[in-house]
This record gives C-alpha cells, sequence and structure tokens, in this order.
C-alpha cells in the first residue's frame, strides 16, 4: 500500500477522472455495468420473486453503506443494526400509529437513523481500531435494549402488521411488484449517493484518513469531521434500507437491531470485497440467497453460511469482487484502485 | 419508460391473478393439499420443535394415507433462522409461486406473528404451535385462518398459578424477565393468584439475558413467599433453575414454579436441578395410554419422546386434513370453520374445541418434576399433579380482545 498524494483532494479526484476515461476499458467501466445491473433489475422480478429481489436489495444497501465506513474510512462499526433495525421501528411506528404516508415514513426512518449516527459517531469516533469497535457495540447493545424494553415495539412479538401506505398518498403500494420498484429507486438512489461520495474530494480525503490519518490532520484537514461526516451519512443509509424493508414485510423485529445483524452486514462487506463498488451488494445477494434457499432443506444454514465465509477468507482475501477486480488489473498489467492505490500513484511508482 | 410501464402493468396484472386464483371456492385446489412447516431448524427452539415437529406432521400426512380422495398432501419445510423477515418471505413466495393450503408455524413469537399477518392476507389456512405470545388469539387476531394450538403465555401463568393457589400455596414472589415476554407471563400469573385470594409478596425484574440469578434467588428466598414464580424462558430459566438448586431452594421448603418450561428443558437441566418444579403442560407423553403409543411410534422414528409442541404439530395437521377431507375443500375460511365445529381429540388434545377467537381451548396439565429417585429412566420426568380443564387454563372469551370477534 503507497502513501496518499500531498496533492489536494480536488486535484486528485480529478486526475483520477481523466485516468479512467483514458484507460478504462468498456468491460471495466463501472457505467456500463450499472446500466446492464438497472436493465436486469427492472425485468427481474418477471423471473425472480419481487419480495425476494426487494430484500436483497434493502440488505445491499445496507452492506453498502456500512461499507462506505470500512472500505472507504477505514472505520470497522461493529454496531450498524442499531441504525438499520431502530429506523426500521421508527418507520413502522409513523406508518402504523401516526398515519405516515410511505414516503413520510422512510423519511422520518432515514432522519432517525442520521441522528443516531451523529449521536453514537460523536462518541465513537474519539477512539481507533478495536476501541472504535467496541464503542459502537456497546452503543448499539444499549439501542437493542431501548427496543427490547420500549412499549412502542412490542418486545420479541416486533411491530407487526405495518399497513403499506401510499406513495405520496396516491400511489398504492399494496402489491408487492410496486413495492419493489420502489425499493429499486431508493437502491438505486443510495447506491448513486455512496457512488459520488466515494468519488468526491469528500472522498479522496476519507480515502487519505484511512491510509494515513497523521498526515491528513498534518495537511490541514479536520480528520474527526470528515471521519464523522462518514458515520452519520452511513448511518443514514443503513436507516433508509432499515425503513425501506419495513415497506416490504410489513414488520420490524428484535432480529434487525441485534448485534447478530452487526456481524452479518460485516459478513456480507467482506465477503463481496470491502472498498468496493460491487462487492457489497453481490456479498448482500449471496447472504441472502443463501438464508433463502438453504432455509428449505433443513438445518444446514448457518454451517454452510460459515463454511462459504471460511472459504472466502481462505482463497479470496479481498473479497469476490476485489479479488476479480485485483486480477483483472494484475492482468492488464495495472495496480488495484479497488485496494485504495489511485492509479496515478502507482504510475509514479 | 414505456417499457417501464408495460411491465408494472404486467407485474401488477399477475399479483393481482395470484390471489384470484387461490380463492377459488369448491374442490382441493391443483389437486394436492399442500402443508408447508416454517420452524427454528437450527437454533435455540430446534430441540423442542425443529425436525421432531417435521416427523410428526409427517405421522399424521401418513395416518392419513397420503392423500384425500385421491389428491396427494405435499410437504414442504423450511428453517425460518428465527427471523421474521425470512418467516415471512418464505410464506409469501409458497403463496404465490405454489399455492400453498396451510402454513404450520413453530416457536418463536414474531416470526409467528408475522406468519399470521401474512396467511390471513393471502387467505391461507394458518396454525402455530410453539409461539408463546397470547396476541396471536387477541391484538392479532385472525380467526377467519389463523388458530393457536398448543399453549399461550395465559394457558402456562394461569394454569399453574390457580393451580397451585388452590392447594394452599397462596403466597407468591416473581422472578420476571425484564421485556414484553416476561412482564406478560408475571402480569397473568399475578392476577391468577389475586383472584383465587393468593397475595403476591413481591417481585424483582432481572435483565434479560440473566447468567447470575443468586441475588434475585437470594430475595426471593427472604420474602417468605410459599412460591417462587420464575417468569422467564429458555437459558434464562436454566440458568435460574439450577442456582435455585444450589441455594437449596425447594429442600427449604419453598416451591419453584416455572412458568415456561419444556420437557427438552428439563432434560437439558436434568432431574438433579429440576426436580420438585411445579409447570404447567399442553401434553405429556405419559399422561394416557393414547398418548403413550403415539408417543412410543413417534420415539422410535425420532429418537426422542415428544415435546407438547411436537404432539400440538401432530394434533393440528391431522384435524386439519380432516377438515379438508369432510368439507371436500382446501379453502383457508371453510376448512377453519369446519375445524371450528369438530371435537378436537386425539393423541394429543382432551376435550378440545377451537374457539371463535382462533384458540384450541383444551385440557392442560399440572405437573411436577421428579426426583432422580423417582424416575425409572430417561424422559420419566414429569408427574401429572391434576389435570387443569381448559376453560379454567385459557383466557376465556370476554377477556380477549380480538376485535373481530369482539366486533
Amino acid at each position: 500500500m503507497s502513501q496518499s498524494n500531498p496533492h489536494s483532494a480536488g486535484e486528485l479526484s480529478h486526475l483520477a477522472d481523466e485516468e479512467s476515461e483514458h484507460r478504462t476499458p468498456l468491460l471495466a467501466d463501472l457505467r456500463l455495468w450499472a446500466v446492464i445491473g438497472i436493465a436486469f433489475l427492472l425485468i427481474a422480478p418477471h423471473f425472480i420473486y419481487p419480495v425476494m429481489i426487494a430484500k436483497v436489495l434493502c440488505f445491499a444497501l445496507f452492506a453498502a453503506a456500512f461499507n462506505l465506513l470500512l472500505g472507504f474510512a477505514g472505520l470497522l462499526s461493529f454496531g450498524h443494526a442499531a441504525f438499520f433495525g431502530f429506523s426500521a421501528y421508527v418507520t413502522g411506528y409513523c406508518l402504523q400509529t401516526l398515519g405516515f404516508t410511505a414516503e413520510l415514513g422512510i423519511l422520518a426512518g432515514t432522519a432517525t437513523g442520521a441522528l443516531l449516527g451523529l449521536l453514537i459517531g460523536a462518541l465513537a469516533i474519539r477512539r481507533q481500531g478495536i476501541y472504535f469497535a467496541m464503542i459502537t457495540l456497546a452503543l448499539s447493545q444499549m439501542v437493542y435494549f431501548v427496543c427490547l424494553q420500549a412499549p412502542f415495539t412490542g418486545g420479541e412479538d416486533g411491530l407487526q402488521g405495518v399497513p403499506r401506505r401510499p406513495l405520496f398518498g396516491v400511489v398504492d403500494m399494496t402489491s408487492n411488484i410496486n413495492v419493489y420498484y420502489l425499493v429499486l429507486a431508493i437502491f438505486c438512489f443510495g447506491i448513486f449517493i455512496i457512488y459520488r461520495t466515494v468519488h468526491s474530494p469528500f472522498g479522496q480525503v476519507l480515502k487519505s484518513i484511512r491510509e494515513n490519518e497523521d498526515r491528513a490532520i498534518s495537511l490541514g484537514y479536520d480528520a474527526d469531521r470528515y471521519k464523522l461526516l462518514a458515520f452519520v451519512l452511513s448511518a443514514a443509509l443503513a436507516g433508509l434500507a432499515g425503513s425501506t424493508k419495513v415497506m416490504i414485510f410489513q414488520l420490524a423485529s428484535l432480529t434487525d437491531v441485534q448485534w447478530q445483524m452487526s456481524g452479518e452486514v460485516v459478513l456480507m462487506a467482506v465477503l463481496g470485497g470491502i472498498g468496493t463498488m460491487l462487492g457489497p451488494i453481490l456479498g448482500a445477494t449471496i447472504i441472502i440467497t443463501l438464508q433463502n434457499e438453504l432455509a428449505q432443506i433443513g438445518s444446514l444454514t448457518t454451517i454452510v453460511q460459515g463454511a462459504v465465509f471460511v472459504v472466502c477468507v481462505l482463497l479470496f482475501r479481498r473479497g469476490i469482487v476485489g479479488e476479480l477486480s485485483h486480477r483483472w488489473n494484475r492482468w492488464r498489467g495495472r495496480s488495484d484502485e479497488t485496494t485504495g492505490e489511485e492509479p496515478r500513484t502507482a504510475s509514479k511508482g | 419508460m414505456k417499457l417501464f410501464k408495460t411491465m408494472l402493468l404486467a407485474g401488477a396484472a399477475t399479483a393481482l391473478a395470484a390471489p384470484a386464483l387461490a380463492q377459488d371456492g369448491g374442490g382441493v385446489s391443483d389437486d394436492a393439499v399442500k402443508i408447508g412447516m416454517l420452524l427454528d431448524m437450527s437454533g435455540p427452539y430446534s430441540a423442542l420443535d425443529g425436525q421432531g415437529s417435521v416427523v410428526a406432521v409427517q405421522m399424521a400426512i401418513d395416518e392419513m394415507g397420503g392423500e384425500i380422495d385421491g389428491k396427494t398432501i405435499e410437504l414442504m419445510t423450511a428453517d425460518h433462522q428465527n427471523k421474521a423477515d425470512i418467516g415471512s418471505n418464505l410464506a409469501r413466495q409458497w403463496s404465490d409461486q405454489n399455492n400453498i393450503d396451510l402454513i404450520l408455524g413453530g416457536a418463536n413469537s414474531g416470526v409467528g406473528i408475522a406468519l399470521q399477518e401474512v396467511t390471513s392476507e393471502k387467505n391461507i389456512a394458518y396454525i402455530n404451535n410453539g409461539a408463546a405470545t397470547a396476541a396471536l388469539t387477541n391484538e392479532n387476531c385472525a380467526p377467519e385462518t389463523g388458530l393457536h394450538w398448543t399453549y399461550d403465555t395465559d394457558a402456562l401463568a394461569n394454569g399453574t398459578a390457580v393451580a397451585m393457589v388452590k392447594e394452599g400455596n397462596d403466597s407468591w414472589y416473581f422472578i420476571t424477565a425484564d421485556y414484553a415476554f416476561g412482564h406478560k407471563l408475571e402480569e397473568n400469573a399475578m392476577e391468577a393468584v389475586k383472584a383465587n385470594g393468593g397475595t403476591v409478596t413481591g417481585n424483582v425484574r432481572a435483565p434479560f439475558p440473566t447468567q447470575d440469578f443468586s441475588s434475585f434467588l437470594l430475595q426471593a428466598q427472604g420474602s417468605g413467599a410459599k412460591v417462587i414464580g420464575l417468569a422467564n424462558a429458555g437459558t434464562d430459566t436454566q440458568n435460574s433453575v439450577k442456582q435455585a438448586q444450589e441455594f437449596g431452594i425447594v429442600q427449604g421448603g419453598q416451591k419453584v414454579a416455572s412458568l415456561l418450561l419444556f420437557l427438552t428443558d428439563v432434560e437439558a437441566l436434568g432431574l438433579d436441578a429440576a426436580q420438585g418444579l411445579t409447570l404447567t403442560t399442553g401434553f405429556y407423553w405419559d399422561q394416557d395410554d393414547k398418548a403413550r403409543e403415539w408417543s412410543a411410534k413417534f420415539e422410535e422414528k425420532h429418537g426422542a419422546k415428544p415435546t407438547m409442541v411436537q404432539a400440538g404439530m401432530y394434533s393440528s395437521a391431522l384435524n386439519y386434513l380432516k377438515a379438508v377431507k369432510e368439507t371436500g375443500t382446501d379453502e383457508a375460511k371453510a376448512v377453519v370453520a369446519k375445524l371450528k365445529e369438530m371435537p378436537i381429540e386425539d393423541a394429543f388434545s382432551r376435550n378440545g374445541r377451537v374457539r371463535e377467537d382462533g384458540l384450541m381451548v383444551h385440557d392442560m396439565f399440572l405437573a411436577q418434576v421428579k426426583t432422580p429417585d423417582e424416575s425409572e429412566g430417561k424422559w420419566d420426568y414429569y408427574n401429572i399433579v391434576r389435570t387443569i380443564p381448559g376453560d379454567d387454563a385459557f383466557r376465556s372469551l370476554e377477556d380477549g380482545s380480538c376485535a373481530a370477534v369482539k366486533g
């Protein structure tokens, strides 16, 4: 891993963009894949069960939001379930008891995620590494206990039978297909935000903090502010994913706010490839599909899930997407973009 | 955009067509009666529910000859992994793609209620065995399609409390798991104790989950109450029972009543720790000849005696299939209506009937865990102290809060 450049972040991103225009071959162009992906997702509900893909999209957004923090800012949060799950409760409550329309309910959930992210993030970013992870875990457990005890969450029964209220008060949301397209739109929006963030000057600063925080500070960047902003953004997007999930399943339960869920999202990101755009999406797809498909063949789900993880860690250290793009880059005689080395840096040696 | 709209319309049309097919009245849909089971197959409830429940339901299907008037009975099973979204997703998928007729839900209250919501929306018959929550026939009731079979928190708490107070154990102290489930259990038991002339000397809330119950047990011991009621479940119950044994509470003359205990919990605890516990159960394999005979067959196939949940699974599947046979249709509302007319009497149920709100009311049993000397071997764990008639054990219809029944 090489040192980051002493250029300003804006300049860096500009150079990186220029680079990709010159050198990216068609097959490696993310935009091409994005178009193919969206086209596939638009027609997918005709041959795959829509509720299932909608669920995958929710978790993919959740994993991508988590990856924004781990992959691009180098912060391993072990408490992301708190944002995902608690936002789900808030959205559920808004839809069920307060009679919000779909978009307001989801907005309320997202705002809750952001607010919670601000509170937890402000405390957690004061420490680094394992301490950061432990603080996020501890604070998210507090959120879990609130969900377990608070009267409005229904304890272990969960918040059930949340109505699928119409979007903007007019678009009917009771059919699975309509909900699916809503989820797809939210997913694309969320991923777009993450993409823009990562490829903005702000994203470049985050990466430089990840690579060498002291040097970033010495260059005059207020590292804590950048980290906090990334944390809040990640929490808000995790909240958005959790809120959207309520629209699909019409329920919010303790599962989503438990620490196991924080672990599962780490698994998704690691499996797919940390610090890649497509990695968490692929990781979430694999985990959720495994959970769903293996459910029907008996008691092996957790064992197979564990085995897949072990195999991936042994064979694909960079995660599936990370490893593939690493191989691809090697083959093209280029260095990695995905593992944090900017092409520019590498060509300079 | 045009393409998008076309797809939207096509999709909406498919979505609308599916329930229309399912509601096709009369006859058995697509020439098969399809039963789907959603259980915890690998987690904390897999011993008391899990594979054993699948074996039990298969026994019910075999008893019907594997078919009803030439229509085959198909069984699908899946592991909900204690996640409400997985359960809900599979139920929707089974409904939309497989045209499922009955869903049998297992332990886990969150999943249990989620399934109730999906099945009532999709008009699928739903019978739950194993979820403790009384909400299934109260706040979240769906009496036209959803039934609750083996037990609920009300029946267990109420059954134990009433029976023990009547025997003169009239002062109680509660150790309660500090979350909604524990509170509900405690509240039910307290009401029952007071209504029958007993007193509650105090209660203490233990965080959920707890490893060390010593301070709570000492308070309970010091309270001088005749009975210590444990309003908790699972590992909390196991920990508190083990530690109560270490403090010599039962030997000291106080009784310990567990408000939710399964045969497999006793198996896990061992009789040394569990002896003397009082509990209510919906079924015990040694309760009478019919139960013994069926349980022996079950043990041959599964290698363990059935828990009340597994026996309840058998009973609910069997009676559902009988109702399908009698009505000649697998349309959910018709079959459920039939079930409400039939007396429920089989290896599991004594004096059973399905009430308007979907609760299967049947006799429960007050049991005391045997001492190691009394026990004649593996699975010989309970002395049945007495039978609690269904109407005494279960919450009365008037006290319930099922909106659909109360109107």
